[in-house]
C-alpha cells in the first residue's frame, strides 16, 4: 500500500464530507459513520501490518524535502494508536447507531465524530510539532462541540470548563513551540531531536520540556492538573463520553511519551524524574477521587485520571520494559474504559439513571450484561488472566528491576482500590436488590430513542472479547508493544526514516 | 525593541491569566484572548526581529543573504490567530449560551457538575 499512512486522515475526512453531503438523510449518515469507522479500522490495521514488516515510514507531504515540509511519520506506537482510534470509532459508531438522539443528529453528530477521528489520527501520525498543535486544535474543536451538543445544563457547565482548561493548555503549547523554533530553529521532531542533543544551554531546553509537560499534561489529566476531567466528561451523551475516555487523554499521553523519547533527553535524571513522581501522585489521587464518588459515570472518570498515572509511569522509569508496559497499558486501557462507559449507557438505558443508590438488582434482570461488566471493570483492577493484569504485571516489574519501590506500592495500591471501586459498581448496580422508591419522579426521564439494543450490546461484545483475547494470548501483543517501545528508545530509525527519505 | 516586546508579552500573559481567574465569563473570554495573543507575540519576537531584510534571494545567488526576516514565525502566528479566532467565536458562543441556560454570568454559579 503506497498511502498507507496518509490514508488514517483521509478516511475520517471523507466520511465527514459524505455525511455531510446527506445532511437530510440521517439514516444514510448513520450508515456512512460506520462504514467509514470501519474503513479506518481497516486502515490501521494495514498501516500496522506495513510498519511491522518494513520498518518506520514516513511520507513527506506535498513533496517538500525533510526538515522544510510537514512529515507524516508512522512507527509502531503511533500505528498501534491509530488501530485502537479505529476499534474505539467503529464501536462508538456503532453503539450511536440506537443512542444519540435525533435533536443531536439533526445538529450533525456523526459529521463531527469523524472530525475528532481524524484529529486524534492526524496527531499520532504527526511529524512536525507545530502540526501536532494544528492537530490538537482540530480535535479540540470538534471534542467542543460534541461535549456541548445538546445544550443541557450539566453539558454546558462542563464545556466551559473543558473549553477553558483546553485553551490555556493550548496557549501554553503554543508559547514551547514558539520558543523551541528560537533555540533550534526547526520544528520537525526527528531534526529538533538531532538539533537538540548537543546544544549550549541544556537548562534551557529544560524550561521548554516543562512547558511541553504542563500543557500536555493538562491534555492527559495529570495530578495535580486533571480538575476539569471529572467536571466534564459524564456530562455528554454516553457515546460521546465513551470515545472521549478512550481516546481524548490518550492522546495527550501519546505527545508526552513521543516528546518525552524523541526531543527531549539531554536531562533524564531530572525530567523523568518529576515525570515519576507525578505519576505515583496521579494513580493515588485519580483512584482516591473514584472511591467516594457514587455516580457510575463518575466514577469511571476519577479511573481514567488513575490509569494515566500507570501510563506516564513507565515514560518515568525510562527503561525498554516499562515503556513497552505503558504502551501495553495503553492497548488495554482505550479498549476496556470505552466499554466500561458503554455498559454504563446500557445501564442507564435500562433503568434510567446513573445514581448508584437507585439502581440495583440488574443481575436478576440482565445477567448476562453482568457478565459484561465484569470483563472490563476487573480487566481495569488487573484481575488475571484478563488484559489489565498483564499490563501492570510489565510495569510492576519494571519498575521492581530499577528498584524504584515506591512507585511500585503505589501502582499496586491503586491497583487495590480500584478493585474495590469496581466491586462496589458491582455490587450496588447489580447484585444489591432493586431499592423500593418510586424511581419515576426523582430521577431524570428515561430517553427513549428508539434503536434496538442489539446495537447497543455488539460493541460491548466485541470489546470484551478484544480483552479477553489480549488476556488470554498477551504474548504477540506484547511482543508488539517490546518491539514498539525498543524504537522509541532508539530514536535513530525515527530519525533516519525521517530525514532520508526522498 | 526585543525588550519592549518582552515586557508587553509579560503584561499580556499576566492580564490575561487575572482575568481568567475572575468570576465573570466575560472577563474569562477576555482572558483567554490576551493569553493567545501573548503567545502569538511571542513566536514572533523569539523569531528575531529584523527590520528591512525581505528573506529574498538576489539575482545570481541561490539563498538569501545572511541577516534576514525569517518568514516561518509569521507563518505559524497566521495559522495561530486563525485557529485562535475561531476558538473564540465557539467559546463566545458557548458562553452565551451559558449565560442563557443557568441565567448568570458567575462562573462560582456553576459548580454543578463538580464534585
Amino acid at each position: 500500500m503506497r498511502h498507507a499512512v496518509e490514508l488514517p486522515i483521509l478516511i475520517p475526512i471523507a466520511t465527514a464530507i459524505a455525511s455531510l453531503l446527506v445532511w437530510r438523510w440521517r439514516g444514510l449518515q448513520r450508515w456512512i459513520s460506520v462504514i467509514g469507522t470501519a474503513a479506518l479500522l481497516l486502515a490501521g490495521l494495514m498501516l500496522l501490518a506495513s510498519v511491522w514488516q518494513d520498518g518506520i515510514r514516513a511520507v513527506q507531504i506535498g513533496s517538500w524535502p525533510a526538515p522544510f515540509g510537514i512529515t507524516l511519520v508512522a512507527d509502531l506506537f503511533s500505528s498501534i494508536m491509530v488501530v485502537l482510534t479505529g476499534l474505539t470509532g467503529l464501536a462508538t459508531a456503532v453503539y450511536s447507531l440506537s443512542s444519540i438522539d435525533r435533536e443531536r443528529e439533526r445538529f450533525g453528530y456523526y459529521p463531527l465524530l469523524q472530525i475528532l477521528l481524524m484529529g486524534v489520527c492526524g496527531a499520532f501520525l504527526t511529524g512536525d510539532i507545530f502540526n501536532l498543535f494544528v492537530w490538537f486544535e482540530v480535535m479540540l474543536i470538534a471534542s467542543f462541540v460534541l461535549l456541548a451538543l445538546g445544550g443541557e445544563r450539566a453539558q454546558i457547565e462542563g464545556a466551559i470548563k473543558y473549553v477553558t482548561i483546553n485553551l490555556v493548555s493550548s496557549a501554553l503549547f503554543l508559547s514551547a513551540v514558539g520558543l523551541l523554533y528560537g533555540l533550534a530553529g526547526t520544528l520537525n521532531m526527528a531534526d529538533l531531536a538531532v538539533k537538540l542533543r548537543d546544544v549550549p544551554h541544556p537548562g534551557l531546553i529544560t524550561t521548554v520540556a516543562m512547558l511541553f509537560f504542563v500543557s500536555f499534561g493538562i491534555k492527559a489529566a495529570v495530578f495535580p492538573l486533571f480538575f476539569w476531567l471529572p467536571a466534564s466528561y459524564h456530562t455528554p451523551p454516553v457515546a460521546v463520553s465513551a470515545v472521549f475516555a478512550g481516546l481524548l487523554t490518550k492522546v495527550g499521553v501519546y505527545a508526552l511519551l513521543r516528546v518525552f523519547t524523541l526531543i527531549f533527553t539531554q536531562d533524564v535524571g531530572y525530567t523523568h524524574r518529576l515525570i515519576l513522581i507525578v505519576a505515583g501522585l496521579t494513580m493515588i489521587t485519580g483512584v482516591l477521587g473514584a472511591v467516594i464518588q457514587n455516580e457510575f459515570r463518575r466514577i469511571l472518570s476519577f479511573h481514567i485520571i488513575s490509569q494515566i498515572g500507570y501510563m506516564i509511569m513507565g515514560l518515568g522509569l525510562f527503561t525498554p520494559l516499562a515503556l513497552a508496559g505503558s504502551i501495553f497499558y495503553i492497548m488495554h486501557h482505550i479498549i476496556v474504559k470505552a466499554n466500561l462507559f458503554l455498559v454504563s449507557g446500557v445501564v442507564h438505558r435500562l433503568r434510567g439513571t446513573y445514581e448508584l443508590k437507585k439502581l440495583g438488582g440488574l443481575y436478576q434482570t440482565a445477567p448476562s450484561l453482568g457478565i459484561l461488566f465484569l470483563v472490563p471493570a476487573l480487566s481495569l483492577a488487573g484481575m488475571p488472566p484478563l488484559s489489565g493484569f498483564w499490563a501492570k504485571l510489565t510495569l510492576v516489574q519494571a519498575g521492581l528491576a530499577v528498584e524504584s519501590y515506591v512507585i511500585v506500592a503505589a501502582a499496586l495500591t491503586a491497583g487495590l482500590l480500584t478493585l474495590f471501586s469496581m466491586t462496589k459498581i458491582w455490587a450496588e448496580v447489580f447484585w444489591k436488590p432493586a431499592p423500593e422508591t418510586q424511581e419515576s419522579e426523582n430521577s431524570e426521564p428515561v430517553t427513549r430513542t428508539g434503536g434496538p439494543i442489539l446495537f447497543l450490546v455488539a460493541p460491548i461484545v466485541v470489546l470484551a472479547l478484544v480483552t479477553l483475547i489480549i488476556g488470554i494470548l498477551p504474548a504477540p501483543f506484547f511482543e508488539l508493544a517490546m518491539r514498539a517501545s525498543e524504537q522509541l528508545l532508539n530514536p535513530e530509525h525515527y530519525i533516519r526514516a525521517v530525514l532520508n527519505t526522498q | 525593541m526585543e525588550i519592549v516586546l518582552a515586557v508587553v508579552i509579560g503584561v499580556l500573559y499576566a492580564t490575561g491569566i487575572y482575568m481568567m481567574l475572575r468570576r465573570s465569563l466575560v472577563k474569562l473570554i477576555i482572558g483567554l484572548g490576551l493569553l493567545s495573543n501573548g503567545a502569538n507575540l511571542l513566536i514572533f519576537t523569539v523569531g528575531r526581529l529584523t527590520r528591512g531584510r525581505p528573506p529574498l534571494v538576489p539575482d545570481g545567488a541561490t539563498s538569501p543573504v545572511a541577516p534576514f526576516a525569517d518568514p516561518l514565525p509569521q507563518a505559524l502566528i497566521l495559522t495561530a490567530i486563525v485557529i485562535s479566532f475561531g476558538v473564540l467565536a465557539f467559546s463566545v458562543v458557548l458562553f452565551h449560551r451559558a449565560y442563557q441556560t443557568v441565567g448568570t454570568d458567575d462562573l462560582d454559579q456553576m459548580k454543578a457538575t463538580d464534585t
